[in-house]
């Protein structure tokens, strides 16, 4: 009830990219692909300890992972690993106020001057990079 | 006496044929309904509407009040984009009802519901308190020792280009859309949101203002400007090209030393 009455969207709301456009895309892909990583890091962390444990934990260890399962999450990783930077670096210059238009009189439609071509290039860019880098990547790892 | 004398009435022949009155298309009106005292949770009514290409979502709404169902509760005032009384949101997007025709929705069934991320005060209407208070914070005045009011003192000097650096955020009419579309504030209920954070940044880069040095201070706190990551979902729906976005990008600049 206090929920329904506050009529707060939460996180439903929040990573639904849908609604508004390439930006709130690539803002959901930001998210989901730093968690992503952060998943990863953990497991990764995880998955090379395993060697304190001796040669036979780590094969045991390298049996589950050097799989098509696990180069296809590799490839994932690739993938994550280069729009979130590439993404990460068109936000660090915009969120110091570079790149996001000049202020002036807006006129009809009102096209918001932060959201412009050069923005959207650089979205569009990353992914373009991240799907690049996963087909190279998806050629190494299944081409041997 | 003279004499007038009037001209025959004469068959002229149009040159081009009158156009044919449009036909008034049927559509199904959804409104969510909700009442805090009576109901438990939100439940849509739907309703029948003849409409023009001409008509807009609040004179659909109107339409229902005055002939359907008159319990339907709805804030408006303006009709034409500048209280910013009637945001809602319209098949999914924050929009203004009275600033959206049915036309431009290219459906037959069109869903109204109150906007997000604010508390409902009834249906469509939601409550605005959090949005005035937020905005009040920000000191949206010119700070200035030196009033231009005082006896012996001049006007203050004010380019073109000075007023250009904010004209465009002052035209800012709090319909809270922007609020409503934000992502930080659909789970950061402390979050001072896009309004706010972008009037703080009108009155900042105004050169007849001197409390840059307090706004930054105020935006600068754990739910402050830094919990914005730029979705652009703000700019994306402000009907009047305020551009939110651009202003929180700005103020970072101040903040990180890139402006002056």
């Amino acid at each position: 009830m206090a929920e329904q009455f506050s009529n707060r969207e939460g996180i439903k709301g929040m990573i639904n990219p849908t609604r508004y456009g390439l930006h709130r895309v690539a803002y959901w892909l930001q998210r989901l692909s730093g968690l992503g990583l952060l998943a990863y890091l953990i497991g990764h962390i995880y998955e090379t300890s395993t060697i304190l444990n001796g040669k036979a934990a780590w094969n045991n260890m390298l049996s589950l992972t050097e799989t098509p399962g696990g180069h296809l999450v590799l490839v994932l990783v690739i993938g994550m690993c280069v729009f979130h930077t590439g993404n990460g670096i068109r936000l660090m210059i915009s969120e110091g106020g570079k790149g996001v238009g000049k202020p002036g009189q807006p006129e009809y439609p009102y096209r918001a001057s932060s959201l412009n071509s050069k923005q959207r290039l650089c979205i569009w860019v990353s992914i373009a990079l991240a799907a690049l880098a996963m087909m190279y990547g998806a050629g190494v790892l299944f081409g041997n | 006496m003279a004499t007038v004398e009037v001209p025959k009435e004469q068959k002229v022949e149009p040159t081009t044929p009158a156009p044919a009155p449009s036909k008034p298309k049927t559509i199904t009106l959804r409104i969510s309904r909700f009442n805090p005292s009576e109901h438990a949770e939100t439940k849509f009514e739907e309703f029948k509407i003849p409409v023009q290409k001409w008509t807009t979502v609040l004179e659909a709404i109107l339409y229902v009040k005055q002939s359907l169902d008159h319990s339907v509760a709805v804030r408006y005032s303006c009709r034409q984009a500048s209280c910013g009384s009637c945001g809602m949101k319209i098949n999914g997007k924050p929009r203004l009802a009275c600033y959206t025709k049915v036309s431009e929705l290219e459906s037959n069934v069109i869903t109204v519901e109150p906007m997000n991320n604010f508390p409902i005060i009834r249906d469509l209407a939601v409550d605005f308190k959090q949005l005035f208070s937020t905005h009040k914070k920000m000191k949206p005045f010119i700070i200035n020792e030196e009033s231009e009011v005082q006896p012996g003192t001049k006007e203050f000097v004010q380019t073109p280009k000075d007023l250009e650096k904010f004209l465009q955020f002052s035209y800012c009419i709090k319909c809270g859309l922007c609020n409503s579309a934000c992502p930080t504030m659909a789970t950061d209920k402390s979050f001072i949101g896009p309004q706010g954070l972008a009037q703080a940044y009108r009155y900042t880069a105004d050169n007849r203002d001197q409390g840059k040095k307090d706004r930054l201070k105020i935006v600068d706190q754990s739910h402050g400007i830094w919990r914005c990551h730029f979705a652009g979902s703000c700019s994306d729906v402000c009907p009047k090209g305020v551009d939110p976005a651009m202003a929180i990008q700005l103020l970072r600049g101040y903040m990180l030393g890139f402006r002056k």
